[in-house]
């Protein structure tokens, strides 16, 4: 395992793409076949299932160290990761095993069905003959999932320059469907197995922010206006009754909506559409923060599927049955769209992105306000002459965000994050005043410098009141300005609003906490619908 | 707070001697400062009077200026303060550091300061110390810390070297001058031209003066010629990292050298090349050994983990309280004090 070990080590140290594409690069020219086989599918999500649980590693760990368990945990929330946390508290190894990743996972994937017993000795022996960093991928090989920084795309990339083979195509054939004991690393990433002809994205046309005065765009009448969704960009592509979607990074993610899949097998033509994957119910879309859950998930459970159903706006036409669209004029292409919408029965869950109704420019100050009671993140203004380009050009398509809204708040509580931020503390809970006392509002990570987090761990540390635990309960004192895109009453959160996409706008060094918002003053930011 | 029988007193201005009328490492100026080693946290300045080891003599004067008035003693030598026996006792932690030992009619306190219970190529090893009531820091007071041995250390940090000069690259170790700086000259001599920061230059300099032999090192000149510092170590402080002058080093990897690198987080925190664990620290086994070889009664847990390892230390059956104390808080204070002596930015 000491190739594998290494190459998670070269990842993990850099946060440049380039470097962690030439250590992949190195790996898949040297390591044995099965191995590399193992490498796509550890980091593509195709992990066989946990063969022992987190709670019995922990309680082992405990028992071979003989701490306590209030040790363990302090131990476990500074470091933020269980495997790591396990393998640095374990004593020295007393024996060495020397398994390749392969051999590795086929013993664990034998583990599965064993007795409790027989697992504790199999990992007890594994534990006691691994070198701190081997322990550490052995007990992520357990968990199946390493969380360093390699995406899919980068996955995809390295082996695109490894062979040369177009990186769309190997995405398709990693996400395609194929089994570790019956395919070779050759036919795997040559898709053998698939036929990427049917699943061939078209790169996304890309849209430049508004960077003018809008009556500068020209005629009123030379422009489609839409609402600008605040979902995830997705590309559906049928081909020969075959459905994928391709996500804004190129990654295939259709296993992840199979509702779309579903809805989209109505169609009898063959198409490429864009569009939004929205959360949506009841006919209204949901945050943004509910889709997430949708989002990067192995396995859609039925109760996700209720609780989050997605859809879909479609909003243009690249392809349809075999033909190229792109070069033709927008509102072409949309007329095609239309009709291909018509001529199926309606579902919630496939819509048109309607196309706002406006004479003139004026118009479309007050639209653009409203955006935001339909969980719009503003408008898109794209010319009916233009065609669908390869990425970003300027002048034919626009979006025009409305601008967040914004609180002063006061942090009061402060949260270790994970991973690389588990040495500072990155997760803040902020607080508005009600009454003579504070209440919660919102919860945010995001914004910040790291020389600003750095700054701000040092001052936790400082002023931290409560001093076990991962949460650090601060005096209110450090004051921020958050920035959000929308707000609600609700009844599930104690201060009676919800934020939309909260996060950390600056870092009010000016304020001091008495100056901070109200909870009245946060409420009269909600408009009516 | 007092210690038993008021042998020392935890005041504002830092750990006091009432008996001796005199202070440990304090944090404000006071007439008469017993010093521990030469780091900013630990010897600061606008003392009337220091007393340091030996050692360390040099460093405080070069860190604090020549004018201080300033006495030293050598390891185990015994100096009597209005009653008090006071000596110091290597600490293992920099040149010159020593953990303070106070005895007056029989009792006796030990103040460790910063120590490491591990012995490395540099500085005097640590020697535990019997007493009643032991001082400790807690810098690294977690199970998860544990260091490797010297010689698996320099196995490591000379492999790297080499395999950064195989890849046409120069090896640039990040570390602070006092301390950490003469450690990896340690553990990197004789590999290749070792270049040093200006600020850890004039600190070598001044230890050397003194009559301290360290490996051989040659100053990073701002101007420095970029060929011929092609494949060579370079070992500057950790407030450089981002620097212009950094930036200018040829085909630089960087590495990062704490016992905060043990943690994965932490090396990907920094955008550097590598993080070695490299500590002045005692580990999680090293802290425990040294309260237990004290034999300590009492035992106050200073900057640190000291909630959690004086809790751990009463669950085992050790008398220990928590000291709060101006010192380290941890390795990033250090970083900002040590970027107060870098010249060159």
């Amino acid at each position: 395992m000491k190739q594998f070990s290494n190459l998670i080590s070269a990842i993990e140290i850099t946060n440049k793409t380039n470097a962690k594409i030439e250590a992949l690069v190195d790996y898949f020219k040297t390591a044995p076949d099965k191995d590399k086989l193992w490498l796509i599918a550890l980091f593509t999500g195709k992990r066989p299932s946990r063969p022992v649980k987190t709670t019995l590693m922990k309680q082992w760990c405990i028992e071979i160290t003989k701490l306590p368990e209030w040790l363990f945990l302090e131990s476990y929330s500074t470091v933020g990761d269980l495997g790591e946390t396990l393998a640095l508290l374990l004593p020295e190894p007393n024996h060495q095993l020397d398994l390749s990743l392969s051999e590795w996972m086929s013993q664990l994937k034998q583990l599965k069905p064993k007795t409790e017993d027989e697992k504790k000795i199999f990992v007890l022996n594994a534990w006691s003959g691994l070198q701190q960093q081997e322990r550490l991928i052995f007990n992520k090989l357990i968990g199946g999932s390493f969380r360093i920084g390699v995406s899919k795309k980068t996955l995809v990339n390295a082996l695109s320059k490894l062979t040369g083979i177009d990186a769309n195509q190997l995405m398709h054939s990693i996400i395609g469907n194929w089994d570790i004991d019956s395919i070779s690393f050759d036919d795997l990433i040559n898709g053998s197995h698939i036929n990427y002809d049917n699943s061939k994205p078209y790169p996304f046309c890309l849209a430049y922010a508004l960077e003018k005065e809008i009556k500068e765009l020209g005629d009123p009448n030379d422009w489609i206006v839409e609402q600008k969704w605040d979902g995830i960009r997705g590309q559906i592509v049928k081909r020969n009754s075959e459905i994928y979607i391709w996500s804004r990074g190129e990654d295939l993610v259709t296993q992840q909506f199979p509702e779309l899949v579903d809805a989209f097998s109505k169609f009898e033509d063959d198409f490429v559409i864009d569009g939004e994957i929205l959360a949506m119910k009841d006919n209204a879309i949901l945050l943004f923060n509910d889709l997430q859950k949708r989002l990067n998930r192995k396995n859609v459970t039925k109760k996700l599927l209720e609780d989050v159903p997605v859809g879909f706006y479609g909003y243009d036409l690249l392809e349809f049955n075999s033909e190229d669209l792109r070069d033709k004029p927008m509102a072409e292409r949309r007329t095609i769209l239309e009709n291909l919408f018509v001529a199926i029965p309606f579902t919630e869950r496939l819509q048109l992105s309607f196309i706002v109704d406006f004479k003139n420019w004026a118009d479309l100050y007050k639209i653009r306000e409203n955006s935001r009671a339909l969980n719009s993140e503003g408008l898109m203004l794209k010319q009916k002459a233009s065609s669908y380009h390869t990425g970003r050009k300027k002048g034919d398509w626009w979006k025009w965000k409305v601008d967040p809204l914004t609180i002063d708040v006061v942090m009061i509580y402060a949260q270790k994050g994970s991973g690389r931020r588990s040495s500072k503390y990155t997760d803040y809970t902020f607080a508005v005043k009600k009454d003579d006392g504070l209440v919660t509002v919102a919860k945010a990570y995001s914004g910040l410098t790291d020389k600003e987090i750095t700054e701000i761990s040092k001052w936790v540390n400082k002023n931290a009141i409560e001093k076990f635990g991962p949460v650090r309960t601060v005096k209110p004192e450090l004051v921020f300005e958050i920035a959000f895109e929308g707000i609600a009453l609700s009844n599930r959160h104690k201060s009676g609003v919800a934020l939309r996409f909260p996060r950390i706008a600056r870092w009010r060094k000016d304020k001091p906490a008495s100056e901070i918002d109200t909870i009245e003053t946060v409420k009269q930011l909600i408009t009516a619908p | 707070m007092t210690v038993e029988k008021e042998l020392l007193k935890f005041t504002k201005k830092g750990v006091y001697c009432p008996q001796g009328k005199f202070y440990l490492d304090p944090w404000h100026p006071v007439d008469y400062a017993v010093i521990s080693h030469g780091h900013a946290d630990h010897a600061r300045w606008g003392m009337q009077h220091y007393l340091c080891q030996n050692d360390s003599k040099a460093i405080l004067q070069h860190r604090l200026g020549a004018a201080i008035k300033i006495e030293s003693l050598d390891y185990n030598e015994p100096l009597n303060i209005n009653g008090v026996a006071v000596s110091f006792h290597p600490a293992g932690h920099v040149i010159g550091s020593a953990q303070i030992r106070l005895e007056y009619k029989g009792f006796v306190v030990v103040f460790s300061g910063d120590y490491k219970t591990q012995p490395d190529f540099i500085t005097v090893p640590f020697e535990s110390v019997k007493c009643h009531t032991f001082i400790t820091e807690s810098t690294f007071g977690l199970p998860i810390y544990h260091w490797q041995t010297e010689k698996e250390l320099q196995a490591e940090l000379q492999q790297w070297v080499l395999n950064n000069q195989a890849n046409n690259r120069t090896s640039v170790l990040l570390g602070y001058s006092l301390g950490k700086a003469q450690r990896l000259m340690s553990l990197l001599e004789g590999v290749d031209t070792m270049y040093v920061h200006r600020a850890i230059h004039n600190l070598n300099e001044a230890i050397i003066n003194s009559g301290i032999k360290l490996p051989k090192t040659t100053l990073l000149s701002n101007d420095f010629d970029k060929k011929e510092l092609q494949n060579k170590i370079i070992i500057m402080p950790p407030g450089l990292l981002g620097s212009r002058l950094l930036k200018r080093v040829p085909n630089a990897a960087t590495a990062i050298c704490s016992g905060w690198m043990q943690i994965r987080g932490n090396k990907r925190w920094q955008a550097v090349d590598a993080g070695f664990t490299v500590s002045d620290h005692a580990d999680w086994n090293g802290l425990i050994a040294a309260v237990k070889s004290s034999d300590a009664e009492q035992v106050y847990v200073t900057h640190g983990s000291q909630a959690i390892f004086s809790k751990y230390l009463n669950e085992i059956g050790i008398k220990a309280n928590e000291l709060k104390t101006e010192y380290g808080e941890e390795a990033m204070v250090k970083a900002e004090n040590e970027s107060e002596t870098v010249i060159d930015s």
